[in-house]
């Protein structure tokens, strides 16, 4: 389970900042910042740091050698860190790139990508955290490791998946043969073998680096949860938006829609960055500009990852309300039902009924049954809610704004959705694990060059194997004595 | 009818080769031993193939000979061929394998148990297990009578008529009712009180009727329990070789609420030597030095005469036959119902799985000097005896072969090796331990490891001494124990060197620098053994020192050397450890220019060699045990209920609750339970540490 001791991640939010924060802890974590920070004057000085005491300098980027940014490093010997272990903390620019690329240098240096909320366990395993808080850290490692997870592998559809399965798919047929040999010598013979293998290596070598290359290629996404409002005209949905720029809340960046129909705001509540676009009320038209309007609602509205559905709780609901919702049954929803000021006439049931209702007439392809299935439960009981929610407002009296915040940190917390910053964080472990892979399998190359024999090699193999696994959440388990069976016909 | 009562401390039923090694174990340590076998003239019978040894099960035999077992001495003294295999590939994959005189081997196995002290050799059938009802303070572990005293007492449960002589028919026995295994399988923990209640063994009862008191019990019954044989249409109930089965403990065991399941296994035909025509064969032979298994034989009174084995194919032909003939296999016809080893296929098997493959291999192996059965490695089948005949006529060299016994598959009953520790004793029967093909391995070496651990365990739960475990970092036995423990194996197991992590530190050279130490605590091996590997180490230890710290210059002799050697030249000084970290040089090699060397014993510079030279990988393997060692360190309360830790996933919830393993190193490895239930197990752990 443990690759190796000392972890490093970025502890501050993934939005362009003014200071972000790279943390490294674990027993190597001096070691680690050792090798990627500089003084002024060029020398390494972090290993033999004074505890708890801020250094300027700079960090390098070993491989490439050159200054990735003017950064602050403080180095805290155990037990006197968050997490009780020797940590070190780079203070750097709070651009997304520079934090990524700090990381990035920390994983080079010997660090390994910390697992969802493992800074936290290991507060808590170091007794650090009080009791008290046990409950929530189980809670929050088994909510993020289920959505990290999902995360990565929804991330992976189609082409990049499909090359991690085939490469590990070679890899695991050459260990099976050498390790058909070994327990069967008089069965297969490895005269030459080594010879053949090199051949492969390149070719898998080769491909994995086209896919480290892609990782690397660093398309940066707008950063924060990707949230579109959507509605039918005049439901309130642009004095929703106001009402949350409007509030003491810092707006970070002041993007204009690339049209006029589509304003873009980017806005933070709490430790959560939301990139809220708002969209023009959908309604039927005949109107060409406001069909344009409609279907460009609809095409950020697909590519959403939290949708704040408004609808006028004074009026009954129509057709265009089923229309919408078709269309945005399977994404994670919060439900404004505005207008709680005015006399109601949709209720909570009604707007459920409309949800389930949506399932048949739904038209999209990224309809996922499993999810499906835990909407519908979720919404037979009140018990808990998988990604659907409701929340009464009143935008012009500026009533249940608190809950519907609350209801996103709820939905954040639990992993229903998560910024895309998650995104470049699989990405960033998607390369680490290809890099690792790719270096097992230098490990093999120099094996065979150094004449060892083949059992070595397989060490390796299945090192890469492994790492590879981890990009498409596989274990190794007895894959290989699978194989081995499958593959080989062994045995007297 | 009077009971005969006879009084012993552990009864160990069956004397294969888990059943001796139990045996032997248990009565080296002192105490009073009962082995029981159905027939004593198959004690250490080999009723399948006739060698000892191989790719990891070499590996096997050696650690158990570094543990104090036998099987190691005893193959030493009745092999008839040996071979180190793998010798072209690294160290950590060299196995031995040795060719046995089966009659010997059993012959002077039986001798040894004959003649040992506390050890008693008793032929009869174990038909039953007696218990009593026993609770345990969870805080301190000590036991007690249970308050409801309702336990088994020794006698006849149900009325039943044990003194029955009459056999009970064998479909009588095979329609055994399904019972809810799963509710009997886990302690039953009486919640909110602080005893937890089990069972305790009490003696066993024979077919015959005499019970026999004792305080453990170790269940070696290979495949004889509830055992039947199939060759093609023609079905019997008997053990192998025709030998008796044992029809009645099954029904015992079930009544303990152990769960059984059904495995089957097979052997080939074994033909007339003098039918047969070598001249169309390859011949094999032993190595020219011969490698002992035992670390305590000496490798120059074993150098002997070999016979040889023989190596033919099988053709179209053969195929063909199989095939026009697969619906009168009892597996194809869907009569066997146990599941069968795909490492150890049977001929049907390997041309339906492997149809494109021309030919398969056949082995000719001798079963002994004194007799003219010759074993036919490779083609175990069930098909129906023409079918058989007709098949093996198709092989070169063997058109005119006589069959002196059928090949065969045997089906018999088995356990889910779940229900026990990692100290071979059921978690819910106190004193009941169990080893072998009984806890689903497969294999003689397989079975006798298991066979010493739950012996020694045995003994130590009545000696009230530390248990002997055996993990994953420290040898094959730890891996083989571990894996029947912890994973949902579907079939029988068998050893394979790709199943150790830490292989290239679990070398069959070091067995007895990694488990002598072991042997020695629980009483196995001998004070003057023990000085003797102390002195190993040390010389060992001393040896490398000294290659790391002396250094050659880069001076003509030394490159005329390295040019001789076809090895590149030095630009600056170097050690000679160094040097040996090169391919092409060896310690033997490098004598030429180390002029501070004295001789030592052949076993110190294998072992400075291999350390030096393979330093790197050793290395890398040597961290990852410590990351690993720090897990299984994480011992998990043997009373944890899964259902109060949160945020488990149900299946990671229901396959702790079925394994309960008993660290979280081995949680890690039980297949369901993800990295993110580890950690919020550790959490729970941590919290509960705490309180």
């Amino acid at each position: 389970m443990e690759r190796g001791d000392t972890i490093a991640a970025i502890a501050t939010g993934m939005t362009d900042s003014g200071i972000g924060i790279v943390r490294i802890s674990g027993r190597e974590a001096a070691a680690v910042g050792d090798r990627l920070f500089r003084s002024p004057s060029g020398k390494r000085i972090l290993d033999r740091a004074e505890s708890h005491r801020m250094y300027y300098g700079f960090v390098v980027d070993l491989e490439k050698d050159f200054v990735i940014d003017e950064a602050m490093a403080v180095l805290m010997k155990e037990p006197r860190s968050f997490t009780g272990e020797d940590t070190v903390e780079i203070q750097c620019h709070g651009g997304v790139l520079v934090m990524r690329k700090v990381l990035e240098a920390a994983l080079q240096c010997g660090a390994r990508m910390a697992e969802p909320g493992e800074f936290t366990k290991r507060a808590f395993l170091n007794g650090r955290m009080d009791l008290s808080r046990a409950e929530a850290v189980m809670d929050v490692i088994g909510a993020q490791n289920e959505y990290a997870l999902g995360a990565s592998v929804g991330q992976l559809k189609g082409k990049l998946s499909g090359e991690v399965k085939r490469l590990r798919e070679e890899i695991l047929y050459e260990v099976a043969f050498i390790e058909s040999a070994i327990d069967d010598p008089e069965h297969f013979d490895l005269e030459g073998y080594g010879e053949k293998l090199s051949e492969k290596l390149d070719q898998v070598m080769g491909d994995l680096r086209k896919l480290i290359d892609t990782a690397d290629d660093g398309r940066l996404m707008k950063e924060g949860i990707r949230t579109v409002i959507v509605g039918k005209p005049n439901v309130g949905k642009s004095s929703f938006l106001n009402r949350l720029l409007g509030e003491e809340r810092a707006i970070v960046t002041d993007v204009a829609g690339t049209t006029r129909d589509v304003l873009q705001e980017t806005l933070r509540l709490g430790d959560i960055s939301l990139n809220v676009v708002d969209t023009a009320g959908i309604r039927e038209t005949e109107d060409t500009v406001e069909k344009i309007g409609v279907k460009k609602a609809y095409e950020y509205a697909r590519e959403a990852e939290l949708i704040v559905y408004v609808a006028d709780a004074s009026m009954e609901l129509d057709e265009n309300d089923r229309e919408i919702v078709s269309f945005i049954g399977d994404k994670n929803v919060i439900v404004l039902l505005n207008k709680s000021d005015l006399a109601n006439v949709v209720t909570e049931e009604d707007i459920k009924e409309l949800f389930r209702n949506s399932e048949n007439t739904s038209n999209e392809e990224s309809l996922n049954v499993e999810y499906r299935n835990k909407l519908a439960a979720s919404m037979e009981d009140d018990r808990e809610k998988i990604g659907f929610h409701i929340v009464r407002t009143s935008v012009l009296e500026g009533e249940g704004m608190e809950a519907f915040e609350r209801t996103v940190k709820e939905m954040f917390f639990h992993g229903e959705i998560t910024s895309s910053n998650e995104i470049v964080i699989t990405n960033l472990r998607h390369k680490e694990a290809l890099e690792e892979a790719y270096g097992s399998l230098e490990m093999v190359e120099k094996s065979i060059e150094d004449g060892l024999s083949e059992d070595f090699y397989s060490i390796d193999l299945m090192n890469a194997y492994a790492s590879l696994g981890r990009i498409i959440g596989e274990e190794v388990d007895d894959d290989l004595v699978e194989e081995i069976f499958s593959k080989f016909c062994m045995g007297k | 009818m009077t009971e005969f009562r006879e009084k012993a401390d552990v009864c160990v039923i069956g004397a294969g080769h888990a059943g001796c090694e139990a045996a032997l174990a248990c009565a080296r340590l002192g105490l009073e031993t009962v082995i029981f076998t159905v027939s004593v003239d198959s004690i250490a019978l080999m009723p399948c193939n006739p060698n000892v040894g191989g790719s990891s099960k070499g590996h096997l035999v050696r650690e158990l000979d570094a543990l104090g077992g036998e099987m190691g001495k005893n193959i030493d003294k009745t092999f008839i061929q040996s071979k180190m295999l793998n010798l072209s590939k690294g160290p950590a994959v060299h196995s031995l394998r040795a060719q046995a005189d089966k009659a010997e081997y059993s012959r002077a196995m039986r001798k040894v148990l004959e003649n040992q002290e506390h050890l008693t050799i008793k032929q009869a059938e174990v038909c039953e297990l007696l218990w009593e009802d026993i609770r345990e303070d969870r805080q301190t572990g000590n036991l007690s009578k249970s308050a409801e005293g309702a336990g088994r007492k020794p006698g006849n449960p149900e009325g039943r008529d044990t003194s029955s002589k009459e056999t009970s028919s064998r479909d009588d026995f095979l329609i055994e009712e399904e019972e809810g295994f799963c509710e009997n399988r886990t302690d039953s923990t009486d919640k909110g009180n602080k005893n937890r209640y089990l069972k305790k063994i009490k003696g066993v009862r024979t077919f015959t009727g005499m019970v026999y008191e004792c305080k453990a019990v170790v269940l070696c019954t290979g495949t004889y329990l509830g055992a039947r044989c199939l060759c093609g249409e023609s079905i019997t109930y008997t053990g192998p070789n025709g030998l008796q089965a044992a029809n009645h403990l099954t029904r015992s065991l079930k009544e303990m609420g152990i769960e059984l399941r059904r495995f089957k296994t097979g052997t080939p035909a074994r033909m007339d030597r003098r039918s047969i025509d070598f001249s169309k064969m390859e011949e094999q032979r032993g190595d020219e030095r011969i490698v002992p298994f035992s670390f305590s034989t000496d490798p120059d009174s074993i150098q002997k005469e070999q016979v040889s084995c023989w190596l033919t194919y099988t053709n179209e032909k053969t195929h063909e036959i199989i095939r026009g003939n697969l619906d009168r296999s009892p597996i194809y016809a869907g009569i066997i119902e146990g599941t069968g080893p795909r490492y150890c296929p049977s001929i049907e098997d390997k041309v339906v799985k492997f149809s494109d493959k021309e030919r398969h291999q056949v082995f000719i192996e001798p079963e002994g000097l004194h007799t003219n059965e010759m074993y036919v490695g490779g083609m175990s089948s069930s098909l129906p005896e023409d079918v058989q005949l007709a098949m093996y006529r198709t092989v070169p060299g063997l058109e005119h072969c006589k069959i002196v016994r059928n090949a065969y598959a045997i089906e018999y009953d088995c356990i889910h090796p779940g229900q026990l520790d990692a100290t071979l004793e059921f978690r819910a029967v106190k004193g009941l331990f169990s080893a072998g093909q009984f806890n689903g391995s497969s294999g003689y070496e397989e079975a006798a490891c298991q066979g010493l651990v739950a012996g020694v365990n045995a003994a130590m739960s009545i000696l009230g001494k530390e248990p002997l475990t055996i993990d994953r970092s420290e040898g094959y036995i730890g891996v083989l124990i571990d894996d029947l423990v912890t994973k949902d194996n579907r079939e029988p197991y068998r050893m394979m060197t790709s199943r150790a992590e830490y292989r290239l530190l679990l070398r069959q050279d070091n067995a007895d620098l990694r488990l002598r130490k072991k042997g020695y605590a629980v009483g196995l091996i001998s004070e003057e053994a023990y000085q003797a590997l102390l002195e190993k180490e040390r010389l060992i230890e001393e040896e490398i020192g000294r290659l790391k710290d002396t250094f050659v210059g880069a001076n003509k002799e030394i490159q005329n050397f390295l040019e001789a050697h076809g090895s590149s030249a030095l630009k600056t000084a170097a050690s000679l450890a160094e040097l040996l970290c090169r391919p092409e040089l060896s310690y033997e090699a490098l004598a030429e220019i180390d002029r501070g060397r004295v001789p030592l014993p052949a076993a110190v510079p294998e072992q400075v060699e291999i350390e030096i030279k393979y330093e790197g990988y050793i290395l890398r393997q040597k961290r990852q045990v410590e990351q690993y060692r720090k897990m299984e360190k994480k011992l998990i309360p043997r009373d944890i209920d899964y259902d109060q830790v949160p945020s488990l996933r149900l299946e990671a919830r229901q396959h702790l609750k079925f394994f309960r393993p008993a660290s979280v190193g081995q949680a890690s490895r039980i297949s369901g339970v993800s990295p993110a239930d580890i950690s919020v197990l550790l959490v729970y752990l941590e919290r509960y540490g705490r309180t």
